[in-house]
């Protein structure tokens, strides 16, 4: 009896033990790093040296594009002898991690991320400057305009992303020409909430956002550079867009109660002709048989409703051992035509190089996106944004739902002010 | 709610089986333990062999601490598990090691945080701080051309080979010595090779790619020229340094500007006139981060009002548990009633329910349009059960009465089922009524061996998480507060919204703030405990 039950809890200790073990062993990339420098050119001849003399290079993507992204790794493992090692992680954890693990023995060498979060990690000094020489001419503009903060690119572009109106084809044949008509044509084919538009209880401000620059009123204004400056706040502007959100949950056409799954499910069974989302709801639309035509947003005034363009992109870590094999994985490789192509098969976003672009274009979904976001600029980088963030979606979110339009508005744009002098 | 060992039924080990002895005087003629003695030898060495992994892996990360730390403990375990005796120690190291992993580790580097400045802008150490803002501060001069650049090497020296852009002429460098012409073999605009020098492949270079990367390579003896630089060991690119560093000073010096900026002690560089660059590193600050807990208005209004609402909600929920648990024990402690096995298990349902998974329901259950409560027992209206800021404490504090009486329900049943029947029928003999028997004599006795269960019910629900995240997230938001902070929030959601939530992370002060929680839970607890002690005796 004895002897067993101290076996069995010796054997516990030995598995735990294992778990610990491989949790901080890490990604071993150090390990990789050190034998390669012992390597050296003692051979001048051979062009394509092993994969282990070649180093290796560890990233981090968001679990939807991993194995995309795995295919890719494979032929620059080919051409180059180094070795890709991608490492899945949960979209929402990425961030964190990065910035927290970054410096740290066996982190990350490149990783995946939104153009959104620049201004972040350059104020923690875990992404480098990308020197993109001659080929940022190659990107569209919105997507350089997005990876570059302070004058310095920090991303490779790969994606852009921006909302549109979805419509469903069969209750609503033709575009419609304003945010009204929209709304009018829904009610005529019997529909008690014709537009649908993810919120929330605490709202969410990035999918009303074309709606506000309808009324002329950014976050933030630019500078010289066309870079957001902290100082311009420009939300003051929207006291007119609050007026008319007053309006809209009053008569119910945008709420609070409307969260991302139960938008998706109205217009999945047809309740809801029209739902302004991304490109990342068309597959769920399209598996629910509703037939779909990718709309610019229709404005409820007669200046253009404009969304926020999201860029997505690859950082390089600024205390990576391997950043030179790093620049040259994104500049000369993710940054061609190529795996621009090969990315945008998996994801279906419109690519960040034009010359992938305009061949992806061809699928008339894209080209609708590419059509709605052709005012889009970027969401601002700047780390100022999430104080914007911390309080502009409750803010909507108790406009919409009867608190007084002006007062709540006015209340946001002076603690944001506050804040920002902070 | 509280995951303590529940009272009685006590895991009443199954009557030794009288063949036992006979059985193993007979197992005696293969020798006490061989097999299992094998089997622990395989169990040590396979220990060892993935502890040996981790000290070669520590080795290669020069880990110099963990690796000690790691080497000690090993050799402690093997020398624990295979000696003879010592068996009290083969019991405990187990436990001990996770004790120490899991409890003293986190403790100890939660207080450590709490005294640093780790939050967002100071993740870094210092080197790593300087490394990052000289980088940040390479600005590569405007309108320059790129240079078609192979990485060269002469013995241990590396050097650039490049054909200028604008003249066609092929020049050397190294870090030592600027730009020179030189005769060079030239294919499709770029300069291949030259003599004395030999050209590295795309290998050779990965296989120095941080000397590559860093190495700089100077214009001409004009520094205002700027210098050359390339970070994929093919093109390079003109860059003049933003920021120059003195490494005996400290300091840094913006070149264009004059402005030095010096090791503020707070973590950061900054100039005379106070500009402070950012990213900046973690340092000790001693006790600010206590001190601005209670100091800073932002921090102090809302921590108080959440303080304050902890508290309350920590005692209603014991208070209403207890209350609907004690009830309902009392009716079905009745004997003889029909059924009561079968309402008595209904009734520990909830309690079979993972807690989180209940908080997710009902808050959809609370939904205002589509709602449970709302559409069907309310038919129709349109209560905002978690948009209210009274409402919305209402319905966690009712959440967790539904997750919280049944426990609260089986250990007064067990409790009132010790309490001998005599007591109560002396007590009636006496004349009492059945209000003052049990008023006077069960109540108190139960609260004897409830008492500690309460208390320990009570420090529970202080810190209970799951149910304020998963059902309201701390909402809805108070809008006039300068944190994001909500009516419902609770201490530790507070702590995980300063720390995990927005783009701003203190990670200090949040860490601060748990330690003061855990002293209030302390405190009280100890306080109650002993209160608790002094009830005994009066019985």
């Amino acid at each position: 009896m004895v002897n067993k039950s101290q076996l069995a809890g010796f054997g516990a200790l030995a598995a735990a033990t294992a778990l610990a073990l491989s949790a901080c062993g890490g990604s071993g990339s150090g390990a990789a790093s050190s034998s390669s420098d012992s390597s050296a050119p003692a051979s001048s001849s051979s062009s394509s040296a092993p994969a282990s003399a070649a180093g290796s290079l560890t990233v981090w993507v968001d679990s939807e594009r991993a194995s995309a992204l795995k295919d890719v790794a494979a032929d620059y493992e080919k051409n180059t002898g180094i070795a890709v090692k991608i490492v899945s992680k949960a979209t929402d954890k990425i961030k964190d991690d990065f910035t927290q693990q970054g410096s740290a023995a066996g982190g990350p060498d490149v990783v995946m991320g939104a153009h959104d979060w620049i201004g972040e990690l350059v104020k923690n000094g875990i992404a480098a400057p990308i020197e993109l020489g001659d080929k940022s001419a190659d990107f569209s503009d919105v997507a350089i305009k997005a990876s570059t903060y302070q004058g310095k690119t920090y991303m490779l572009p790969y994606a852009v992303e921006n909302l549109a109106l979805l419509r469903n084809t069969e209750l609503a044949p033709e575009a419609p020409s304003s945010f009204d008509d929209m709304i009018a044509t829904g009610t005529k084919a019997g529909l008690k909430q014709p537009f649908v538009v993810q919120q929330g209880k605490e709202g969410d401000p990035y999918h009303l956002y074309p709606f506000q620059t309808a009324f002329g009123a950014p976050v933030f204004g630019t500078d010289a550079n066309g870079d957001y400056d902290a100082s311009q706040l420009l939300l003051g502007q929207g006291t007119k867009f609050a007026d008319w959100l007053s309006e809209q949950g009053k008569a119910g056409t945008i709420s609070t109660e409307i969260t991302g799954d139960i938008a998706a499910d109205k217009f999945a069974k047809g309740q809801a002709a029209y739902w302004l989302t991304g490109p990342w709801n068309v597959k769920a639309a399209e598996a629910a048989g509703i037939k779909i035509a990718v709309d610019p947003i229709p404005s409820p005034t007669d200046q253009p409703a404009a969304p926020f363009a999201g860029v997505k992109g690859f950082f390089i870590n600024e205390h990576s051992e391997n950043k030179l094999a790093a620049t040259d994985f994104l500049v000369n490789y993710i940054g061609t035509e190529p795996v621009q192509t090969k990315l945008f098969e998996s994801s279906a976003v419109l690519p960040a190089l034009t010359a992938a672009a305009d061949k992806a274009a061809s699928d008339p979904v894209i080209a609708g996106f590419q059509k709605a976001g052709e005012n889009a600029v970027p969401m601002p980088a700047i780390p100022e944004m999430g104080v914007v963030f911390e309080n502009w979606g409750v803010a909507e979110a108790a406009i919409l739902d009867g608190k007084d339009a002006q007062k709540t508005w006015n209340d946001l744009v002076t603690k944001v002010e506050k804040a920002i002098a902070q | 709610m509280t995951q303590t060992a529940e009272p009685g039924q006590a895991p009443s080990g199954t009557p030794a089986p009288t063949a036992r002895p006979e059985r193993r005087r007979r197992g005696d003629r293969v020798g006490p333990s061989l097999g299992p003695f094998i089997l622990k030898l395989v169990l040590v060495g396979l220990f060892d062999a993935l502890v040996l992994l981790l000290l070669m892996l520590l080795l290669g990360k020069r880990e110099w601490t963990i690796f000690g730390v790691v080497l000690v403990a090993a050799a402690a375990i093997n020398v624990i598990y295979l000696k003879k005796g010592a068996l009290p120690a083969k019991y405990l190291t187990p436990g001990v090691v996770f004790l120490l992993i899991f409890q003293i580790f986190t403790l100890v580097y939660t207080c450590y945080v709490a005294f640093t400045n780790y939050s967002s802008g100071h993740v870094l150490s210092k080197p790593e701080a300087v490394q990052a803002l000289l980088s940040q501060n390479q600005t590569r001069v405007p309108d320059s051309p790129a240079y078609p650049l192979t990485v060269v090497s002469k013995g241990s020296e590396l050097g650039f080979l490049v054909v200028d852009p604008v003249t066609g002429q092929a020049q050397l460098g190294t870090e030592s010595r600027p730009l020179t012409d030189v005769q060079a073999e030239i294919t499709d605009g770029k300069a291949v090779s030259t003599d004395g020098w030999q050209s590295l492949t795309f290998a050779e270079i990965l296989a120095k790619q941080n000397e590559i990367f860093s190495l700089v390579v100077p214009r001409s003896d004009d520094a205002a020229d700027g210098t050359l630089r390339t970070q994929d060991g093919r093109t390079g690119y003109q860059f003049v340094s933003g920021l120059s560093y003195d490494a005996d000073a400290g300091t840094l010096t913006d070149t264009a500007q004059g402005t030095v900026y010096t090791d503020g002690g707070k973590g950061a560089f900054v100039s005379s006139s106070g500009e402070t660059l950012m990213p900046g590193w973690s340092v000790n600050v001693g006790t600010e981060n206590f001190t601005r807990a209670f100091t800073e208005e932002s921090i102090r209004g809302p921590l108080l009002k959440v303080t304050l609402w902890t508290f309350a909600f920590a005692l209603l929920s014991v208070a209403t548990t207890f209350g609907l648990g004690m009830f309902l024990a009392v009716v079905f402690n009745k004997k003889g009633m029909r059924g009561r096995k079968i309402y008595q298990a209904i009734m520990i349902l909830p309690y079979a329910f993972p807690a989180f998974l209940a908080a997710m329901v009902w808050a959809g259950m609370y939904s205002k349009s589509y709602g449970f409560f709302n559409q069907v027992l309310l038919g129709g209206a349109s209560i905002p059960w978690l948009e209210d800021p009274t409402l919305a404490k209402i319905a966690v504090l009712m959440l967790n009465l539904w997750l919280g009486f049944p426990y609260m329900f089986l250990v007064c049943l067990g409790a009132l089922q010790s309490i001998p029947d005599e007591l109560e029928e002396a007590a009636k003999t006496d004349g009492a009524s059945a209000w003052q028997a049990f008023r006077l004599i069960k109540f108190p006795l139960l609260l004897v061996s409830v008492a500690p269960l309460l208390i320990a019910s009570f420090a529970f629900n202080f810190n209970n998480f799951n149910v304020i995240y998963m059902l309201t997230g701390g909402g809805p938001r108070d809008m006039d507060a300068a944190i994001p902070v909500g009516e419902t929030d609770i201490l530790i959601s507070l702590v995980y919204k300063v720390a995990f939530t927005g783009q701003e992370r203190d990670y200090g002060l949040a860490s601060a703030f748990s330690i003061i929680i855990f002293v209030i839970v302390a405190v009280i607890s100890i306080v109650s405990f002993r209160r608790t002690k002094a009830l005994e005796e009066v019985n």
